[in-house]
């Protein structure tokens, strides 16, 4: 692997989350300056800062983007106890000249009495829904019932986990075989209570979600969880970040025809890494999910990888090199390539070269 | 046999330091991009962040060369997987070598390919990456081939794996040729530096006929030694070589081979060629004199070179059960003090005995791509060769490698297409695997929408067709190209956007006067019944239409049945009945006594039970302002149905 690009960021404050769109042509990155940035990508590859303004009245820790078919949609959470939902609006002709694009604010749920942690939106076919966690140990799911009226957003579940919430995730089948899904993370020191992911079942009779499972044996602060892409399976997988990575198998037992309850299923590990020597903070599925990356307390980032006889092994880690970046940040948002440039001349020789034989 | 081992290499990121921040990342298409952060729940400040690193896969450097052989490797892929299952074995075998020999060929237009770039000083920051990659390219073009021979081919009990291992060797010992092309074309070719390396090296490559060509120009400098060199051309001449073709049996070629080699023995105890001491080591080396051919490992270069020419002169008729083992010999007295093979080393091991299984695991991990195991594992699974039970993840080997080849393809920006028939070969997962991917297919011009929809038509991916239709119909919308947005509703079968669009239509003709896309309204067809106000919509120009054709009685009807058969909205009515005015003034009479009535009704439906707008409120439904008031409309409407009942 190579450093391909090097973006100037120009965020006057750390990072807390970059997020790609769903077909991986623009970006968003949120910061403890509490800004959101929104990026293109241009036919050449390069990134281009569109949009870029103050979102919230603390530092921003997640950025989404809304599948799209509801349009060009951002939620963002932020340590002010609120989410906001952001739309973007087609401006005027001087602005796409000029590159600029406008968010506005459609909404902001101001239900959580603690900074919101998560935010992520639910699988498209359940419709526009919007999930919020906080450190007050509830997770809130909102619908917009009228996808093309974004300012209205009704409260539809309040799930109160009684511990500190840190992360959310959705199972993003939209399998018939099974109801909709989602997993909570807490981050929580309290040793009371054991279990540090819990999973929510949405019931069809009772039109709530339930608690389904709870995962006994994650006993420590768990910051990052992500069910994976479901790919015809019958079981769900789960890779949560916590002392170490542990992926967990989630087998659906069958329901018995008079069972009205949520699921029960067996639970197993697959695998658990500690190479990350401490705290693991964040875990995440490439799209087909054949790759897990971590990233971890060691200051690196490690991919994941299973062979067909489903052994995983770390199969790459990157690392900082401790070297100053080089180079100019020349303009707010310009582009900047160190390695990159020479990668960039060395694709066009290479384009040359297979061009002209 | 233990797995190989690989350890995971480590990318360096620049410009920060692993001690004093996390390492943030996320998931792209294609690569993963990078940042350093600190994960702490707090939200203090802790300073600037500067940069967001790409970081993409080695392949990606050269994938414009790699471009070529994915394209043409689909081709031949494409072409295997339509031979017909039902072929008698024999009949297919040919086939299957033929496509190996294919495969072969374009594996090596790649690395010739590669070789070339890796010469292009401009990119000597990449030479490390790329002659790696060139080296296993390399690698790949070599063996491919030995493996379908050794899996495909081999005929236990025909005697001819050492001929197939020296057609293998002689492919990575190419260059003796170019180096004797040099040697012979210089002025005085037996006094070349190179000389006796070529002609060892023919040797040991079991080339005689080559050799014996080089002997003789030393032969010609040496007439004192005419006998020497004669005798020697002629144990050279004399070699048998087993040939599967001719009826002799594989007894009788052993028999003239001891025969034959005891000559030579001969030759070596009479001290016959001590006075020329290269003369002499070829000869021990046609006795297979093992310390003597170790002496040229230079030549050799390799343990497996080695192990062919060993088995050339000592056991010529081995059987392939029999050949791991003097692998194994082969490889521990060439490499000495290694004691764990290279995980490149431990393939061919595998391979030599004949554990196909090892062969294509241990690539998967040893090599650095998908496409060669991808495709060989194709290639041997066709055969016949696969246990084709069902592993852990759901399906056989073949298809978690083709699954994984093919996802890497789908990253590429035009590479995906031909992903597409990969997915389509993978009875098991690779529709559902396909479903995922397609629809992150960036659809940056209508014409790729096209295409991916068509795709997913082909194949009955109705989801995936409706989804995509809705992006590019809200895309349009946002961009307020009404007409695109309503075509691709209809395709997305949409009633609920398609009804939003329709009224956008009709509010625009409200402010405006007239319709925009009217080509596309006009040719609705069937299409217009996907939703109540889409069909409305199409009715209502096609009655602007009617009037315009002067064809005013048929407008007229269509005008009243819009509202009695309640296709138009009420709030609409306003303005239908404002439009039926014009209709009403014309000299001729167009709206008979009965249609004169329910237009009334209409009317009286429209201002019963609703508080008539005082004319300073203009009527807002939808954000429309009627281009009367109510009011102003009814005088002179009720004045002229009372002109009308005069008539």
């Amino acid at each position: 692997m190579f450093v391909a690009r090097s973006i100037a960021a120009d965020h006057k404050d750390l990072i807390h989350d970059v997020s790609y769109d769903f077909h991986g042509r623009r970006m968003a990155t949120c910061s403890s300056d509490q800004s959101v940035k929104v990026w293109d990508k241009s036919e050449s590859g390069e990134w281009h800062c569109t949009a870029s303004w103050k979102t919230h009245s603390g530092s921003v820790w997640r950025v989404t983007w809304a599948h799209p078919e509801f349009g060009q949609v951002l939620a963002s959470c932020s340590f002010d106890r609120t989410a906001a939902v952001w739309e973007e609006i087609v401006g005027e002709s001087n602005d796409k000249q000029r590159g600029q694009s406008h968010w506005i604010k459609r909404t902001t749920l101001v239900d959580s009495r603690t900074s919101v942690t998560d935010v992520k939106f639910a699988p498209k076919h359940m419709g526009l829904m919007l999930t919020t966690c906080s450190a007050d140990g509830v997770v809130r799911v909102y619908e917009a019932p009228d996808v093309m009226n974004l300012s209205q957003w009704s409260l539809q579940h309040e799930i109160s986990c009684k511990l500190s919430c840190s992360c959310i995730s959705w199972n993003p089948s939209s399998s018939r075989a099974h109801p909709p899904m989602i997993a909570v993370g807490s981050d929580d020191s309290n040793v009371m209570y054991g279990g540090k992911v819990q999973i929510y079942e949405y019931n069809d009779n009772t039109r709530k979600y339930a608690k389904a499972e709870t995962l006994m044996t994650v006993t420590d602060a768990v910051h990052d969880i992500a069910f994976s892409p479901n790919l015809g399976r019958s079981f769900h997988v789960l890779a949560i970040a916590t002392k170490d990575v542990r992926i967990f198998k989630l087998v659906p037992l069958r329901k018995e025809s008079s069972s009205t309850g949520p699921t029960k299923f067996e639970v197993q590990i697959v695998a658990q890494f500690d190479n990350h020597n401490s705290q693991v903070w964040r875990v995440s599925w490439n799209i087909t999910s054949t790759l897990l990356a971590s990233s971890g307390d060691d200051g690196c980032v490690r991919l994941w990888k299973a062979n067909y006889m489903d052994n995983w092994k770390c199969t790459g880690i990157l690392k900082g090199d401790g070297s100053p970046v080089n180079g100019s940040s020349g303009q707010p948002g310009a582009m900047n390539t160190m390695v990159g440039s020479t990668v960039q001349t060395s694709q066009n020789a290479l384009n040359g070269s297979a061009a002209g034989s | 046999m233990e797995e190989v081992d690989v350890e995971p290499t480590t990318t360096p990121i620049p410009g920060f330091d692993s001690n004093q921040k996390h390492l943030g990342f996320v998931w792209g298409p294609g690569d993963i991009l990078v940042y350093e952060t600190i994960y702490k729940a707090s939200g203090g400040s802790a300073g600037g962040c500067p940069f967001v690193h790409e970081v993409r896969k080695d392949e990606d450097i050269y994938s414009p060369i790699l471009r070529k052989l994915f394209n043409e490797s689909h081709h031949i892929f494409v072409g295997l997987q339509r031979i017909r299952e039902d072929l008698p074995s024999k009949n297919k075998k040919p086939q299957f070598v033929s496509i190996s020999k294919n495969y072969r060929s374009v594996i090596r237009a790649c690395m010739e390919e590669l070789q070339q770039v890796a010469g292009i000083p401009s990119l000597s920051t990449l030479k490390g990456v790329i002659s790696m990659m060139s080296h296993l390219s390399l690698w790949c073009e070599q063996n491919f081939n030995i493996f379908c021979t050794l899996f495909v081919v081999c005929d236990p009990l025909a005697g001819s794996l050492v001929l197939h291992l020296l057609d293998w060797v002689r492919l990575h010992k190419a260059d003796v040729d170019e180096k004797a092309r040099e040697v012979l074309a210089s002025e005085s070719p037996a006094e070349h530096q190179a000389y006796w390396d070529v002609v060892i090296s023919y040797v040991l490559q079991g080339r005689m006929d080559e050799a014996r060509q080089v002997l003789v120009k030393q032969a010609a400098l040496q007439p004192a030694a005419r006998v020497m060199f004669k005798l020697l051309d002629n144990l050279l001449m004399k070699m048998p070589i087993f040939n599967p073709g001719e009826t002799q049996t594989l007894t009788e070629f052993d028999v003239k081979w001891r025969h034959w080699r005891e000559e030579v023995d001969h030759c070596l105890q009479d001290q016959s060629f001590a006075s020329n001491r290269h003369l002499e080591d070829i000869c021990k080396i046609l006795v297979g004199d093992e310390d003597v051919l170790l002496e040229y490992k230079e030549l050799l270069s390799t343990w497996y070179h080695f192990l062919v020419t060993r088995l050339l002169f000592s056991h010529p008729t081995v059987k392939p059960t029999e050949l791991h083992y003097y692998a194994q010999s082969s490889m521990h007295m060439f490499l000495d003090t290694r004691s764990v093979p290279e995980p490149l080393d431990s393939i061919l091991l595998a391979a030599f005995e004949f554990d196909i299984h090892q062969v294509i695991k241990d690539c998967s991990i040893a090599l650095n791509n998908w496409w060669f195991v991808g495709h060989l594992t194709d290639l041997l699974d066709h055969c016949k060769l696969l246990q084709s039970h069902n592993l852990h993840f759901g399906s056989n080997l073949r298809e978690f490698l083709l699954l994984e080849y093919a996802s890497g393809l789908f990253t590429h920006h035009s590479l995906w297409q031909l992903a597409v028939d990969y997915f389509d070969h993978c009875p098991e997962f690779g529709r559902v695997y396909l479903e995922l991917q397609i629809e992150r297919v960036p659809l940056d011009t209508e014409r790729k929408a096209l295409k991916v929809i068509r795709i997913c038509e082909q194949r009955q991916m109705t989801e995936q067709v409706r989804s995509i239709c809705k992006i590019m119909a809200k895309k349009a919308l946002r961009n307020n190209r009404l007409g695109s947005a309503l075509s691709w509703s209809i395709r997305a079968k949409d009633a609920a956007f398609a009804t939003l669009i329709s009224e956008r239509f009709l509010q625009d003709y409200c402010a405006k006067g007239t319709f925009s896309d009217l080509d596309l309204i006009d040719n609705l067809g069937p299409a217009m019944l996907l939703s109540d106000r889409l069909t409305f919509l199409g009715k209502y120009r096609e009655f602007h239409r009617l009037y315009g054709e002067k064809r005013f009685s048929d407008a007229a009807k269509l005008l009243l049945s819009l509202m009695t058969a309640k296709i138009a909205p009420h709030s609409f009515w306003m303005t239908l009945l404002t439009d039926a005015l014009p209709l009403l003034e014309q000299k001729e009479v167009i709206f008979s006594a009965d249609q004169t009535h329910e237009l009334m009704f209409c009317l009286e439906e429209l201002t019963s039970g609703k508080s008539v707008p005082t004319p300073d409120r203009p009527m807002q439904v939808l954000g429309y302002t009627p281009p009367y008031p109510l009011s102003n409309v009814c005088f002179p409407f009720n004045l002229l149905i009372l002109f009308y009942n005069m008539l």
